[in-house]
């Protein structure tokens, strides 16, 4: 048997975020954002059966990019802990909050005790009742969170497309125009996103207990090629539906 | 108060009795001494948890095809022995999106079994990103019936009726169970419960193929009628606290419950046409 040559703490650190961080940069990325009637969810992703967004319960979605079978992995354990949750309690003692820390614990676990770190960035997604807003929970491989209650963006090119996105972010927009300022941001200048290459899933109010939706290739096809209507006039349009207008220019 | 465990063979079940003697046989009236009560633990134990104890019961459930899908119906009466329990138990339920179950027998587990089935659906549902077929669903609700069975052979029966559109074959269907868990694929109709065999009369008397929604529903709504008028564990039309049975449609588009105002005026129609004919079936002198 040889004896392990010594390595820095650091360097160990070090080394497991760059081969997670190669991992997930080689996936596509994932947009996700709140809109007037709840949040959307917009992954490149040319599948129609390996999904990346999903549903977790009734008013929680889970989004993952990087390996598959990891995020998979991590999205169906979530459904086990939620439905578990929701029979033994009740549904509404099932939230996101508690879900993406259980999911930060095992990344964090796993980035620190094992050989190897998931290379996965996922996304807990939930849309607030009763005055609460709704919530965005961005776990990263190693564990970290954020909670966002704007937008979120996953994947390798995260801060690129959080950038072109965040320039054309409005306050309480419609679900048409959140699409395509999301589909435009992980397209970026170069390439062009058609309906064949998206998974659009909503959590929306009014779709009843189970919120979850997944926006079908027609429906998609329908919304990206409506009729554009100039930004003038969808902004004044904008401000008319919410009252806090001044808001609006927050986000740009 | 802690939480606590039974081992498997110490497991009280769903009897809160049972569990309130073993956790807390002082909260227990009685003087909670479990050897002086008429209640007491060994002479439970010897009877095991048979007919001698109170339990709610559930009555009447009938379904059939219409040409749209399925109409399924129940009465809202739990009866408790010869008492009335409940006036406004529900025991039709939307097992998804494409589905209802129906529950008579020991209301308890019953609704217990409803609440692990729907949860069960959805889990599938989630987890596997696809629905199960209707027979795949009627196949795991036969399995949960013949998991309970231990408790059915202790008088804890429990018999469920399920119906749904099954998106493939683009037609309504109902099941029938057993107390086994064997469950039978009916042809048109199906009634089970105390009432369930003059409901499934007067459904065999009024159904014919191609049936519209609102006949359907009358035809629903008459057999718990009948079924109320010969068995009194089946609660009918209680007019003064405004409590109808329960009737809901499976359709292309979902699980929907008709609303308590339409079975009410349905209801008002046919005390009618009774009353005209003096109380007699048919309605004629």
């Amino acid at each position: 048997m040889t004896m392990p040559f010594y390595v820095a703490p650091e360097q160990v650190m070090k080394d497991r975020a760059e081969y997670a961080q190669k991992g997930i940069a080689r996936g596509r990325s994932l947009v996700a954002t709140v809109y007037d009637q709840g949040i959307l969810m917009v992954a490149d992703n040319p599948s129609r059966s390996l999904h990346k967004v999903s549903e977790i319960y009734d008013r929680i979605a889970f989004a993952g990019v990087g390996k598959y079978n990891e995020f998979d992995q991590l999205r169906v354990a979530g459904v086990r802990h939620a439905d578990t949750k929701g029979f033994a309690f009740s549904r509404e003692d099932v939230d996101a909050r508690s879900l993406a820390n259980l999911y930060a614990q095992f990344l964090g676990q796993v980035f620190t005790h094992e050989m190897k770190p998931l290379e996965v960035e996922i996304l807990v997604a939930e849309l607030g009742e009763d005055q609460k807003p709704d919530q965005l929970y961005h776990v990263a491989y190693e564990g970290t969170i954020t909670d966002e209650d704007r937008f979120a963006v996953l994947g390798g090119e995260a801060e690129t497309i959080s950038e072109r996105f965040a320039a054309s972010y409005e306050e309480g927009w419609g679900l048409e125009r959140a699409l395509r300022a999301a589909v435009n941001a992980l397209a970026g200048p170069e390439r062009t996103l058609g309906p064949e290459d998206l998974e659009v899933a909503v959590l929306a109010r009014g779709n009843g207990r189970r919120a979850f939706r997944r926006i079908s290739a027609n429906e998609l096809t329908e919304l990206l090629s409506a009729p554009k209507r100039s930004t003038k006039s969808a902004r004044a349009s904008s401000d008319k539906a919410g009252s806090d207008g001044e808001a609006s220019t927050e986000g740009s | 108060m802690g939480l606590k465990m039974f081992e498997p063979g110490e497991d009280p079940g769903p009897s809160f009795a049972a569990l309130l003697r073993r956790s807390h046989p002082g909260a227990m009236p009685l003087g909670g001494n479990p050897s002086a009560g008429f209640l007491g633990t060994k002479d439970v134990s010897e009877r095991g948890l048979g007919l001698e104890l109170p339990y709610r019961h559930g009555t009447t459930v009938a379904a059939l095809r219409y040409v749209d899908g399925v109409v399924m119906s129940g009465d809202r009466r739990a009866t408790e022995g010869n008492l009335i329990a409940h006036r406004a138990m529900e025991k039709v339920f939307p097992a998804d999106r494409h589905s209802a179950v129906a529950i008579a027998g020991a209301a308890g587990p019953a609704i217990e079994m409803v609440k692990l089935f729907q949860t069960q659906l959805e889990h599938y549902e989630k987890v596997e990103g696809v629905s199960l077929s209707l027979e795949g669903k009627a196949n795991q609700l036969g399995q949960m019936v013949r998991e309970h069975l231990p408790m059915a052979m202790q008088g804890l029966v429990v018999v469920p009726l399920y119906a749904g559109y099954d998106l493939r074959r683009r037609e309504g269907r109902i099941f029938t169970y057993d107390v086994t868990g064997g469950h039978f694929e009916e042809a048109d109709h199906a009634a089970t419960g105390s009432g369930g065999r003059d409901a499934r009369t007067t459904i065999k008397l009024g159904w014919r193929p191609g049936l519209r929604r609102e006949e359907a529903i009358e035809l629903a709504v008459r057999s718990l009628y009948e079924a109320a008028d010969e068995d009194s564990a089946t609660g009918g039309p209680d007019v003064v606290r405004g409590i109808f049975p329960m009737v809901a449609t499976v359709t292309v588009e979902g699980y929907t419950e008709v609303p308590q105002a339409e079975v009410a005026e349905r209801f008002a129609a046919l005390v009618e046409q009774r009353g005209l004919g003096r109380g007699r079936a048919g309605g004629s002198p």
